[in-house]
């Protein structure tokens, strides 16, 4: 008797294991920190692009209802894709786009807004990569949505902006307004 | 046996003059970004790491060390900004006390099955 | 044509299989004392399939057919034909080809040379190896053919990543698989031998040949996964805690706990349940590890290509073997004869009991460790990282007591010992080594809280196996193998404790100053290879005493694109150099990074020792 019920808790065990393993593999395994500060870090302080000057994120968020920060380089393939999807985005009223030159050098950086054109209401540089770290950022390109008013992130897009994402942002938007 | 004694002492000798090197502190940025986990490259620490995000991580945490931040500071900023996953040292609280305490209760079970096995006499 | 070949063979493998497995029941019911000559044929046809698939795939990779769709992906035209060959085994499909040479020739080899045994044994062990066989067929032919065709046949393959060009990795994947999948024998004589109740002595004399094989395979195997590391991946480390090493680890330390048992079980015909256990364990750990990393469950630079539903069958099988194996071991165990002798505290038993204590504990820092964050997730949602810090904390502290039963355990007699008061001898030795290791680690070492005893016993375990050997007893096999592992703690402790490291972002001409050394990039060199292309960096690191050179190189390929970084290790007997550098955004600055590593090579060495100890076992005369 006593073997038996040994022998039935291990397979309990046994069957308890296999179901959370089981489970397991439907997991990505590619984290993506979607979910962690739902705050933008309005503290962050950086040089303007084309004017000589330091300024916060919190004060280039206060314009308009929301705001997209987007992080992107001359150097960047994909931010090449996406930037049509930015003008676009900045034509809408209710948005502020506001850039994040990561790690450029800012001739390549002015050139590359000229030849595609500049949505960006400011762009902040960050030439070493540490501010995106502030944002909790870790790559390029990636884009937040920000509720102007409450600071607080919507979305945060890892990767360039595509057609599914530009509608997502637009749907939120509009979800927002109302 | 005399031989013996005559090795241990060669040995020793040569251990303690054959490299030189002055002992130093260890390098703290080295040491805190062991610690992190590169998150584009999955598999990766901060320090081992080549890309774009290490490079950029090793450079905030040289600069969090120059503003006068200590160790845990640094962790606790990165943790805010990337959660748990990126400090390669699990911490011990109320979802990883398991992790921590069982290999040490099977060490302690294992070592009751062979006091029972074993006897005195 | 190979192509159809190959594939062919697995099918009539895969009816072999079933053949087998019901002939082989059948006939163990029967009372005929001789061994079928159908069984020994079908195997033998079986085998010969399998060597046929084998070759054939490796025949479609030499010629670059990449009408093969595995060809396609994993190799080149412009690949060098070491390579070529290598690259059979380096992806998923053709490892698990491997996988099953190997299970199907060790089941050959073991039905030649168990003559001696009985014939319900051999046929019984023939029933659950080739239940695993069928099961690896089923996964292969329906999942994972390496046989699949292309069409339209593409004119290039899309090229082996460069980082696996490397002939420590290229003989590093059947080396280990010699005893990771060998472990696999001993899963299947064990319940065999289960079912026919002869766990006994001379079952041990037969088994712990099997074993030995596999533990030397699988400790070289592991040690070339780490040479490769430490030679090619540039980072100078040897050893990362990273899921898919932790895999090949586990096994390794049941396999050691094995060894050790099986001797037990030989000369005092003890620990009859005990060893059955570590048997069924060692090779189910060997499963679980084929299935942590091919099905996608991980994500590390190591994993296969990510399929979960290749995920689902590999768990579905690997729980099937594992529950079979408890079910036979349930039904059968009354066939183990009662063991309730108890044996005395000192005594060899006894010592080997602890040995295997700490092989179950540091077995299970390394699989807790490594499956936790999958159990956090599913349960909790949450995602933590475990890395090395979790490992070095948990097996650091007990490492210590390890080392000093190592050294006094060899000489606890057999049954009966007494404790003899520590004679004068010893306890000079420790002092000694405490002192040594004092002076090492406040003269060249951080502080580290448990160094001074690690150090301190290493060196005493190191210089209680030297004295062994001029002591009169024999066992020559297994005073190298301990003296080789004290002589690995050393290194590894060396190479963590006082080991030195520098990096610094430098453009050519730079110089940089650090601990009385001076490190300058000279020059940087461009020369087109034929297929890539390579930056020569030119280093000097100049100290008072050496005048090193280092020329490490960063290679761009093409096919596919990307970019390796090869250090420039300089190496001898008492230390590696080593230097790296890496590409930086900035035009012309390169992150340069450089390694003192002191006894390095001797992590290597010792850990041939070990094997060689292994080696030497195998052949010794049983007395």
């Amino acid at each position: 008797m006593i073997k038996n019920f040994k022998f039935i808790i291990i397979a309990l065990f046994g069957f308890f294991l296999f179901i959370v393993l089981l489970q397991g593999l439907d997991k990505p395994n590619n984290y993506s920190p979607n979910n962690i500060s739902t705050k933008i870090e309005t503290k962050l302080t950086a040089r303007m692009l084309y004017i000589n000057k330091e300024i916060s994120l919190g004060e280039l968020i206060k314009k308009n209802n929301f705001s997209i920060i987007n992080i992107w380089a001359s150097w960047c393939l994909p931010c090449r894709n996406e930037h049509p999807y930015l003008i676009d985005l900045q034509k809408i009223n209710n948005i502020n786009v506001i850039g994040i030159n990561y790690k450029d050098i800012e001739i390549n950086a002015k050139k590359f807004l000229k030849d595609l054109g500049n949505p960006y209401s400011e762009i902040l540089i960050d030439p070493d990569g540490t501010k995106s770290i502030e944002l909790g950022a870790y790559g390029v390109p990636e884009t937040y949505l920000v509720n102007s008013k409450t600071n607080e992130i919507i979305k945060k897009f890892i990767g360039p902006i595509d057609d599914l994402k530009f509608k997502e942002i637009v749907k939120l938007i509009n979800n927002g307004k109302i | 046996m005399e031989k013996f004694k005559l090795f241990i002492v060669l040995v020793s000798f040569f251990l303690i003059f054959a490299n030189n090197l002055h002992a130093q502190s260890s390098d703290r940025v080295n040491k805190i970004s062991k610690n992190l986990r590169c998150l584009i490259c999955q598999g990766q620490s901060v320090y081992d790491s080549q890309s774009d995000f290490a490079i950029s991580m090793r450079t905030l945490i040289q600069k969090k060390i120059d503003e006068g931040k200590n160790e845990s500071e640094i962790y606790e900023f990165l943790k805010n900004k990337y959660g748990e996953w990126i400090i390669y040292d699990p911490e011990i609280n109320k979802n990883t006390f398991l992790l921590w305490l069982i290999p040490l209760i099977l060490f302690v079970f294992g070592g009751l099955l062979i006091i029972r096995k074993v006897s005195i006499k | 044509m190979a192509n159809q070949i190959g594939n062919y063979s697995l099918y009539i493998a895969l009816v072999a299989s079933i053949y087998l497995i019901f002939q082989s029941y059948k006939l163990s019911k029967r009372s005929s004392k001789n061994l079928d000559s159908k069984i020994f044929s079908v195997l033998s046809i079986q085998s010969a399939m399998i060597l046929i698939s084998f070759f054939s795939l490796i025949y479609v990779f030499i010629i670059s057919d990449f009408s093969n769709e595995t060809v396609y992906n994993n190799s080149h035209t412009t690949k060098p034909l070491f390579y070529k060959i290598s690259g059979t085994w380096g992806n998923h499909e053709g490892s698990l080809l491997l996988w099953l040479l190997v299970l199907t020739i060790f089941l050959f080899i073991f039905l030649i040379r168990s003559k001696k045994q009985s014939k319900n044994y051999r046929l019984l062990t023939v029933l659950f190896q080739e239940v695993i066989i069928f099961g690896f067929l089923l996964f292969v032919l329906f999942t994972s053919n390496p046989f699949t065709n292309l069409f339209p046949i593409p004119k290039e393959g899309t090229g082996l990543n460069p980082i696996l060009q490397d002939p420590a990795l290229a003989i590093h994947p059947p080396v280990l698989y010699l005893g990771y999948v060998g472990t696999s024998i001993i899963y299947s004589s064990s319940l065999a031998a289960l079912v026919c109740g002869i766990v006994n002595n001379n079952w041990a004399q037969h088994i712990k040949k099997w074993i030995i094989i596999s533990w030397i395979f699988l400790t070289i195997g592991i040690m070339l996964g780490s040479i490769w590391a430490y030679y090619e991946l540039g980072w100078g480390g040897f050893w990362f805690w990273d899921p898919v090493e932790n895999v090949s680890l586990m096994p390794w330390f049941c396999l050691t706990a094995l060894l050790h048992t099986i001797i037990v079980l030989e000369k005092r015909n003890l620990f009859k349940f005990w060893t059955i256990i570590l048997s069924i364990t060692t090779f189910s750990l060997s499963m679980s590890g084929t299935f942590l990393v091919r099905s996608g469950i991980f994500n590390s630079i190591h994993t296969f290509a990510n399929d979960p539903s290749r995920g689902v069958f590999i768990l579905c099988f690997l729980f099937f073997l594992i529950f079979l194996a408890i079910f036979i071991f349930f039904i059968y165990q009354k066939n183990i004869s009662k063991d309730l002798s108890k044996t005395f505290i000192i005594s060899r038993e006894t010592v080997i009991l602890v040995n295997n204590l700490f092989m179950m504990f540091f077995l299970s820092v390394v699989l807790i460790g490594t499956v936790y964050p999958i159990f956090l997730e599913v349960i909790n949602g949450l995602k933590i990282s475990i890395g090395p810090p979790f490992y070095q904390k948990l097996i650091v502290p007990f490492l210590i007591p390890f080392l000093l039963f190592m050294a006094m355990g060899p000489k606890v007699k057999w049954i009966k010992d007494k404790f003899e008061k520590i004679n004068l001898q010893q306890f000079i030795l420790l002092i000694i080594s405490i002192l040594i290791s004092y002076l090492l680690i406040t003269r060249y070492g951080e502080n580290y809280l448990f160094a001074v005893p690690l150090f301190g016993l290493g060196f005493f375990l190191l210089f209680f196996t030297i004295k062994d050997f001029f002591s009169k007893y024999s066992a020559l096999p297994q005073k190298l193998a301990h003296f080789g592992f004290s002589l690995f703690i050393i290194s590894v402790l060396f190479n963590g404790i006082l080991a030195k490291e520098y990096s610094s972002n430098m453009k050519v001409g730079d110089k940089r100053e650090f601990m009385s050394k001076t490190l300058i990039f000279e020059n940087l060199k461009v020369i087109q290879k034929s297929n890539y292309q390579s930056l020569v960096g030119e280093f000097k690191v100049l100290d008072h005493r050496n005048n090193l050179k280092f020329n490490p190189e960063i290679r761009i390929y093409n096919q596919p694109k990307t970019l390796t970084s090869e250090a420039d290790i300089i190496s001898t007997i008492y230390s590696d150099n080593f230097l790296v550098f890496n590409v930086l955004k900035d035009d012309g600055y390169y992150n340069v990074r450089y390694q003192y590593k002191p006894f390095m090579i001797w992590i290597w060495l010792s850990v041939i020792l070990i094997s060689i100890g292994g080696i030497l076992s195998y052949f010794k005369k049983n007395d």
